[in-house]
């Protein structure tokens, strides 16, 4: 009895399986797979929908209770004392001074680099080169904290005993060295798409190689290089581990960098590391710290693609 | 003639050399201040951390005693998280990027995908990390599981595959579709059985990349609420963990010397793997790229 059920629907599977053109079949499957393609393609628009609601529905929250303007203008950022103060400008001197001094670690090093790998090096340097440079960048930034806290810190006490253990300059030296070769590499890219022609012209007119380099290929990389600088300063202002293990957890609203600060990130990361319970008036103080972080990392990112695509438009 | 020959000339022309010989070591200068920190750095964690390394650290729990503890947990979680990652993001990121390349059509929809990707590439990780929390962990309550944490490193190296696998897939030959398609072959099958394997390859340098990402990403995992201190291997999808750097992070804010020295050995089995991995990709790259070309 089941036996036969069962032959009676496996022919009426083929039967069904027959009266169907091949073709048909086919057709449906290829739009199966491009529907599954397509709805792939969407998690990466879910994700940033995902951040922004998030952020913004949390940062809300936070906003009915403490004001947007002491938020924005206050100097002092107290939310895990007893006296509450919810200034951000404190972590915000905190970031501008570790990223700043980043860049002026990464910025002349890494140009100079570039200059280097561009201009200079012989092919087979180059080529050996580069990948050793992209090991730095390989790096994981526990390991730059760890360099920055243990290594360059008593360096720079040995030299100066004012310097506190935790502090913005370590921070910044170490940080700079991992944004160095985002900074060389991206900026060699740029005047190497610089054409050969232009070169030759300035070597025909007699320029020595210094002068093709800093009044010809510069200038015309120059949207490249600046891109390149831009998406650094995003990677240091989102940089967390190097800032939490080296320059401190003192939100301080100061721009020396001899004495213990924090981030934005680092906040959040202090945050999350102890033990405020979700959803209390601490907590959510990190989506408005991670909003501000979302909202400056976007512009300077929005800002590098706009660089990059008038690159582009010039030697394409 | 009169020119060269005039005494001015000559002085500028001298001074223009010694300033152009400068700037070159100037610029060799900046190049070689890089690759001495790179050996000061590799030099400083083997000098403080190598005696540490053996099979009793790795195989070892975390411990109170600085000379007892070991990262077995942390590596474990960190296999489990990055497998996770790994496994998401490819599927996910292959799939995108052939739906980018091949099927979708030119306009403002594709135009704000992309541009969208671009800009997920530069989201700093910390933002994950909450997005991992109030998703993985809050909403779809998966709780601070070793998975809600793969898939948070999963979103986090999304765009680095879908980029990656991108460029892999564009530079595969017009001729080798149009070949599969004369053959009567419908578009997926030209897909599936000629493209991707060509594109494999660079598919897979950019999975390894991004793996090598996840593996030494801490904040995200801290934020989404990886513990710090763990004396057990993860046992499930749903066990809590911590992962290699997150051991190392705790070692480093530990005051006795002790549990530095254990943070340098930690930092060492954590590059090894990184090198490890890198090392695969050229090999991988290497031998499909000996395959006889379409």
């Amino acid at each position: 009895m089941a036996r036969d059920d069962l032959t009676q629907h496996q022919s009426a599977a083929a039967r069904l399986r027959a009266s169907l053109p091949r073709h048909w079949k086919r057709i449906l499957s290829e739009r199966i797979i491009r529907f599954l393609l397509a709805l792939f393609s969407i998690v990466s628009i879910l994700t940033t929908v995902g951040i922004v609601s998030v952020l913004l529905f949390e940062a809300i929250l936070f906003f009915q209770e403490v004001s947007p303007w002491e938020f924005i203008s206050g100097t002092r950022w107290t939310p895990l004392f007893a006296s509450k103060h919810f200034g951000i400008w404190p972590l915000l001197t905190g970031t501008i001074l570790t990223s700043a001094g980043a860049m002026l670690v990464a910025l002349p090093l890494g140009l100079l680099s570039a200059i280097y790998l561009s201009e200079y090096a012989p092919d087979i340097m180059r080529r050996s080169l580069k990948p050793v440079l992209e090991v730095l960048a390989g790096i994981p930034t526990v390991v730059y904290g760890y360099f920055g806290l243990l290594f360059v810190t008593p360096l720079l006490r040995q030299i100066s005993p004012n310097i506190s253990v935790f502090n913005g300059l370590s921070a910044s030296i170490v940080m700079g060295i991992m944004i160095l070769p985002m900074v060389s590499s991206l900026s060699e890219d740029a005047m190497r798409a610089v054409p050969r022609s232009l070169r030759e012209g300035a070597y025909a007119l007699g320029s020595t190689k210094l002068e093709v380099s800093t009044r010809v290929v510069i200038p015309a990389a120059l949207s490249g290089i600046t891109a390149a600088f831009i998406l650094a300063i995003s990677r240091a202002v989102g940089e967390t581990m190097i800032v939490v293990i080296a320059a401190g957890q003192n939100p301080t609203f100061t721009l020396n960098p001899f004495v213990p600060i924090e981030t934005m990130t680092a906040y959040i990361v202090q945050v999350s590391l102890g033990d405020t319970p979700t959803g209390t008036l601490e907590f959510k103080t990190i989506f408005a710290v991670g909003l501000t972080l979302f909202i400056v990392t976007l512009a300077m990112n929005l800002l590098s693609q706009y660089f990059v695509g008038r690159f582009r438009e010039v030697y394409e | 003639m009169a020119i060269i020959a005039h005494p001015d000339f000559k002085r500028h022309m001298a001074r223009r050399q010694w300033q152009g010989r400068a700037f070159h070591a100037l610029c060799l200068m900046a190049v070689g201040v890089a690759l001495a920190m790179l050996v000061l750095l590799l030099g400083y964690l083997i000098q403080q951390g190598v005696s540490r390394v053996s099979w009793d650290f790795i195989n070892g729990f975390p411990s109170r005693n600085p000379d007892e503890a070991g990262i077995k947990a942390a590596l474990l979680g960190s296999i489990y998280v990055v497998l996770i990652a790994a496994v998401v993001a490819f599927t996910l990121g292959v799939g995108a990027a052939v739906y980018l390349e091949e099927y979708a059509s030119r306009n403002w929809r594709t135009r704000l995908v992309q541009i969208n990707i671009a800009n997920l590439a530069g989201v700093p990780s910390i933002v994950y990390g909450i997005l991992g929390l109030e998703i993985f962990v809050r909403s779809l309550g998966l709780g601070r599981s070793v998975l809600a944490g793969g898939l948070t490193m999963g979103l986090l190296v999304l765009p680095i595959i879908i980029i990656a696998a991108q460029e892999a897939v564009r530079a595969v030959p017009r001729s080798v579709r149009e070949g599969a398609y004369a053959l009567g072959a419908t578009r997926w099958q030209a897909i599936w059985h000629l493209v991707l394997p060509q594109a494999l390859p660079g598919i897979l340098t950019g999975v390894i990349l991004a793996v090598s990402r996840a593996l030494g990403e801490t904040a995200p995992l801290i934020v989404m609420g990886a513990l710090t201190f763990v004396p057990f291997a993860p046992d499930g999808p749903f066990s809590r963990f911590t992962v290699l750097p997150i051991q190392i992070f705790n070692w480093i804010s530990r005051p006795q010397a002790g549990f530095h020295q254990a943070a340098a050995a930690g930092i060492i089995v954590l590059l090894i793997l990184l090198l490890a991995m890198n090392a695969g990709a050229i090999l991988l790259r290497n031998k499909f790229q000996r395959r006889p070309e379409a």
